[in-house]
Parts: C-alpha cells; structure tokens; sequence
C-alpha cells in the first residue's frame, strides 16, 4: 500500500486508530501514573542512591562510588542477611505450599456447599490487623502454652519456640498462607473435573493423577501463589522482630539498621538493589525450573 | 500387531474367554431417593455394539459408571469377563471410556494423551510411541502427534479421546453420548466412522445415546431404558417391528396410536382382535410376547406412518386382503424431500400420521383439504399392551 494514499477509507481508518489509541492511553494513565510515582521513582531513586556516599550527618551525598556493592558482595558477613532472607523465604514458600496445596484442593473439590464458608474463613483474619495476629502468635508459641507443652514432652526445660527461625518461619507461613491458597484454589476450581476421571479410567491411582493431572493444571496457581508468598517473605520485618525476638537477622532487618539506625541510606539502598536482584533471579529460575517439559501452554509470570 | 480382540483372559473357563464381556445382575442404583437405576438385568455379548438408548435422566450414564467402576451399585453385582468387580477401583477395571466432552488433557499434545493409558503400565517409551501411533493411524489422525489438543476441531477431539481409549485394548469401550457435542453432518459421519471402527477391533462396545436414530444406525443391540429399567432388549429390526410397549414405540418412532379394547386373544397366534374406541374393529399380533391379554384389556394399536396410504376418497380398494380403511380429512401436508408428511383428522380414530414417497409420476396429488381414504394392511398393525 502506498503511504501517500489518502483515500477516504484510508483516512477513516486511520481516524480510528488515533482514536483507539487514544484510548488505551486513557485507560492506561490511572495505573501508569501510580506506577510511576510508586515504582519506577522509587526504584530509579534507589538506584541512585545506591552509587553515592553517606552525608556526614548521615542520609544521602551524591556521588559515583561502587562502594556499597562492593562491602556486601565482598563481605560474607554482610550478605548473610541475604543469604538468611533467602533460605527463609523459600522455606516459607515450602511450608505454605505443603499447607496450602492440600488445603486449597480440599475447598475446591471436597467442601461442596460449605466452599463459601472456607473461603470466609481464610479471608476473616484479614480484618484484623496484621501486627495483633502476630502478636498474638507470641501467646500461642510461648512458653505458656506451645512452646512450654513441647518443652514438657520432650522433658527440656530451656526449650523455646519463640526467637528462633522455626518461630519466624510459621509465622510468616500464617501470614502470607491465602495469598498461596486463593491462586490455588481458583485453578482447581476451573479444573474440569472429569479429567481426573479419565486418568483412573485410563488406570492411573490417586497419586498418579494427582502427579499427572491435577498438579500439571494446578500449575499456574502454584507458581502465582509461590511468588505470590515468596516475595514479600523475602523482604519481610516485622515477623522475625516480634517472632524472632529480632535475633533473626534477614534484609529487613538489614534495610532498617541501615537506613534508620546508621543513617547510611547509600548502604541500604545497594542492600535493597541487591534484594530486587535475588528476587528476580530467583523468581525467573523458579518458573522455568517449573515450565520445563510442558507440552502445554507456558506458564508465565513476569 | 493390530489392536484387535483383547487376548483370552486368564481367569476365563476352559482358555476362552467368558462368554459375556459385562453381566448386570439385578443391580439397583440410589442417590438418596432417586432410584437412579432400578433392578438391572443384562448380559452384553462378546464384541457386539449395545446401544442404551432412552430420555434424558433415565439412568443410562450411571449404568455405564457403574461398569466404569465410578459409582458402586446400592444392590446386586455387576460382572466383568465372567469376573465379580465389586470394590475393584476404576484404574483396575480393563474397560475404559469415551466421555461426552472428550476430557482431554490440556497440558499434553496429542500423541501423549493417546499414551497416557500405556504409560500407567510402563510398557516403555518404544512400544507406547509405537502403539499411540498405531492408534491414531486407526482414527485418521496421524500427522497430528503433536498438534495442542485445543487447536482440534470437536470431530478431532472426538478422535483423539477415542484413539486414547482404544489403545489399551479394553474388553469394553464404553461411550456416554460422545457424539452429542457434534453438529448433525458430522455426527453421521462419525456414526458411520464408529461403527466401521468398532468391527475393526472387534471389541464390545457400549454405547449411550438419547437419539433413536443414532442408536438403529450403529448398535447390534439397543436396550431401551426408561426410569432406571430396561423396557426392552432387542436388534433394531426387533425394536421397529415389535416394540413391547407405547414408550418403546413412541421413542423408536413408531406412531398413531389408537386406542381400544381387546375382543379376543388367539394365544396360538398371539394375535388379538380389538374394538377402537371409534368403533373400528380391527386385528393385529401382541408384541409382547409374554402378555396374555384377556377380553376388554385395553390396548394401543399402532401402525407406522409408512405402512399407511392415502387415497382420494372414493378410490376402490386394492388388490388383496386385510385392508382396513379410513375415511378422513387432510389437515395439513409436510413436504420433506423424499417424502410428504400428511396429517389427517379421522372421526373414527383421531389424527392420523402418514409418510407418503413422493416418486415421480406417483398416486393422485391430494393436499389439505381433501376427502381422502386411509388405508393400511392389517399386518401392519402392532398391538401394545401397556
Ligand atoms: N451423583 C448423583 N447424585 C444424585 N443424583 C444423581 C447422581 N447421578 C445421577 N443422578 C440422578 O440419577 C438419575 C439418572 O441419571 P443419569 O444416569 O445421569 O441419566 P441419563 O444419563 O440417562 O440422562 C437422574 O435422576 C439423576 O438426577
Ligand atoms: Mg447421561
């Protein structure tokens, strides 16, 4: 087609391109503005803060300096946090996926009528705030009740729940649990149901079509629900400070010493630069790692 | 190797194998109160076609799942190979099934759904290459080993699920209305298609479907079922010339009812003579024959709508004996192609149904309106005891 062509169909249809794409420019805009101001300025802040040296009277000095990265990368010392984020993180994302699979399966295929009054009961907890429900975990695992009765029963005196990472880990497995169980329990939901049947038909046990059918379908809601969990798991802090009595050291904990305690605000921002860059390593590993060998649609999450 | 006639089951009397793939033995199936499936008795022959034909929430899926072994029967037994299958769990039974919308799996193309069945068996990634293939070869479909099964059109599907069942060389291959998502020329092709396939392979297939035509096109034996019980067993022939009652009739499409009493009974012939409510006395054979109707039974006689003629009224009655004649009236006259439909009010028995050929250079025009005469031979009569 020519371009000069300015035949009146032409025109008209290019009348009504501008048109749409106006548009979708519109429609765009709310979220993209929100975007901009909430993600992308942090982010390019942070960036920049990164590079530069601490102000005498702590906060940010503009500089170019590869400092920062290089005291973390450099010093064992300084990445454990990461190192304990990261094992914290996906052990959590582990423990909600044990619960939160089984549990997710059950409200979809076996609640019947009462699937409304589970999915109430995930959500109640909500309405509450999230720093009471974790409080509240102190009572639970205290020596007064949990933590004292496993004490008992393994005849220790000196055993503690509380202050230690298995603390820190159910707690962040009870906080982030719905965010794996919702992603889950949707696809199985929309999982037609005689496909389960053709596979014990077709002679394949329980296991076997669960390994074979339901997991493969349940596939996309488990990766959503894993990053779902995994990502703020990684950037978490007021779990391990009330739980872990703030003897468990991760990110979070790392963020806040840097930026409200030693002021070092280029410190904390090569430290927050990093963690996007574990998460997004590990994120994207993770669902190739889970895609590999599908003969299906891909599932894509970023 | 073919996928032919499963091998001689093991546990079969004398090396053969038992002489009814599936036995139904006074199985009663309830939810709840819904009596699903009433007092069962059936025997299903080696390698013939069965048809459960009846309505719509008469029982007839869950007959095949208890076969399938998806349902456990409230009462009775149900037998595979000559072989109780009480408890026995799906993945153990050697029947496998088509459903009615194909319940392929996403997440695998082609060529690994039609294995699937071979892979729970380990027969190992040769052989299950070589038989899926096989497989498709069967249902004309090779070259689509490793389409997406959502890029199928409904016939392909339909294919690819049959394909996946085959394999395996069930004894029996169960199909719930398989071709019921299939739009009307496909769904004869396929009925064709099946029917061919299942002579191939020879293996016993079941077949559910609520279409009468379906079920006369493709089955050897067709069960009509109605509320949870069979109401009769028989080839097609036997349905469409002996139906043992108005449901079967009606539901094989067998119509013109007319009702009456029974005069006499001559058990010798299982012929009754029979007074119409209008006063027309006519005769006819009871096809059910174990009923034993005695004087003033009331009956339905029915007469298929190509057994009858139509004649203007007035023209002499034609060569032979036993013809009953009917004047009446056309109501209206359908024009279907082949045939014309006529409908006539008659005083003596109501509304008459007659299908008449429309061959060139055929009897008189008559059309809505006309005097005519309606006129069948007494053979034709069909008397339904209910
Ligand atoms: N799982 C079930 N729970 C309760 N009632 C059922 C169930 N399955 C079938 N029924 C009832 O049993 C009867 C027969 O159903 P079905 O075998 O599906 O009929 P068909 O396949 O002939 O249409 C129906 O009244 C149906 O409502
Ligand atoms: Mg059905």
């Amino acid at each position: 087609m020519a371009a000069g062509a300015a035949t009146p169909a032409a025109d008209r249809e290019r009348g009504g391109r501008i048109r749409s794409a106006l548009l979708t420019f519109l429609l765009v805009l709310p979220a993209g503005a929100w975007y901009l101001v909430l993600l992308i300025a942090p982010l390019a802040i942070i960036t920049i803060f990164s590079f530069g040296v601490r102000a005498k009277n702590g906060g940010y000095a503009p500089a170019f300096v590869l400092d920062n990265y290089a005291a973390i990368l450099g010093d064992l010392q300084k990445a454990a946090p990461f190192t304990a984020s990261l094992s914290m993180a996906i052990g959590g994302t582990i423990g909600s996926l044990l619960i939160g699979l089984p549990l997710a399966y059950f409200i979809a295929t076996r609640a019947g009528r009462r699937k409304g009054l589970f999915i109430l009961l995930l959500v109640i907890p909500f309405w509450t705030s999230f720093l009471i429900r974790t409080y509240s975990w102190l009572i639970v695992l205290g020596p007064g009740s949990l933590g004292g009765f496993i004490g008992d029963l393994v005849g220790d005196d000196n055993f503690r729940i509380l202050g230690t990472p298995v603390a820190v880990l159910i707690g962040l497995v009870y906080g982030y649990l719905p965010l794996m169980v919702f992603p889950l329990y949707v696809t199985l939901e929309r999982m037609d149901r005689t496909l389960v049947e053709a596979s014990k038909d077709l002679g394949a046990g329980r296991w076997a079509t669960f390994r074979q059918v339901t997991l493969p379908i349940a596939l996309p809601g488990l990766i959503t629900g894993s990053i779902l969990v995994f990502i703020p798991m990684m950037g978490e802090y007021v779990i391990p400070q009330i739980l872990g009595y703030g003897r468990i050291y991760l990110v979070g904990n790392a963020l806040v010493t840097d930026f409200l305690e030693a002021r070092n605000w280029p410190a904390g921002s090569a430290k927050a630069v990093i963690l996007i860059f574990v998460m997004l390593i590990t994120v994207t590993f993770y669902t190739w790692f889970v895609n590999r060998g599908r003969k299906g649609r891909e599932v894509s999450v970023l | 190797m073919t996928i032919a006639a499963p091998s001689p089951s093991p546990e079969a009397p004398l090396g053969g194998r038992a002489a009814h793939d599936v036995e139904i033995v006074d199985v009663t199936k309830r939810f709840g109160s819904v009596v699903a499936v009433d007092r069962m008795n059936l025997r299903i022959a080696n390698g013939a076609f069965y048809s459960f034909l009846g309505p719509s929430g008469c029982g007839k899926t869950t007959t095949l799942r208890m076969i399938a072994g998806f349902e456990q029967p409230t009462s009775g037994e149900i037998m595979l190979a000559g072989q109780p299958v009480a408890g026995i769990p799906p993945y153990r039974r050697n029947v496998n099934t088509v459903f009615q919308h194909y319940a392929l799996f996403p997440h695998m193309d082609v060529i690994q759904n039609v294995g699937y069945g071979l892979r729970q068996r380990n027969v190992g990634r040769t052989e299950e290459l070589e038989r899926a293939g096989r497989a498709l070869e069967l249902v004309r479909l090779t070259g689509y080993e490793h389409r997406r099964t959502w890029e199928l059109s409904g016939g392909q599907q339909q294919r690819v699920a049959l394909a996946r069942a085959l394999v395996n060389q069930p004894t029996v291959l169960l199909l719930d209305e398989p071709l019921g998502a299939l739009d009307l020329k496909l769904r004869k092709e396929m009925q064709l298609e099946l029917k061919a396939l299942q002579q191939e392979v020879g293996i016993t297939f079941v077949y559910v479907t609520h279409d009468q035509e379906e079920a006369l096109t493709m089955s050897d034996v067709i069960i009509v079922m109605n509320e949870g019980r069979i109401l009769q067993e028989g080839s097609p022939t036997e349905l469409y010339e002996r139906p043992v009652d108005t449901f079967v009739a009606n539901f094989i499409g067998v119509s013109n009812p007319i009702k009456g009493k029974v005069t006499a009974f001559d058990a010798a012939t299982h012929r009754a003579e029979i007074e119409s409510a209008g006063g027309l006395r006519i005769a006819g054979v009871v096809t059910d024959r174990a009923a034993r109707p005695a004087a003033g039974t009331e009956v339905t006689v029915a007469v298929r709508p190509e057994r009858l003629r139509v004649d203007a009224a007035g023209t002499p009655e034609p060569e032979g004996s036993g013809w009953v004649s009917v004047p009446g009236r056309i109501e209206q006259g359908t024009y279907l192609g082949e045939q014309t439909e006529y409908r006539i009010a008659t005083d003596v028995v109501g509304e008459l149904i007659v299908r008449r050929q429309n061959a060139a250079g055929a009897a008189q025009h008559v059309g809505p309106g006309d005097a005519v005469v309606v006129r069948w031979q007494e053979e034709a009569n069909l008397v339904l005891v209910d």
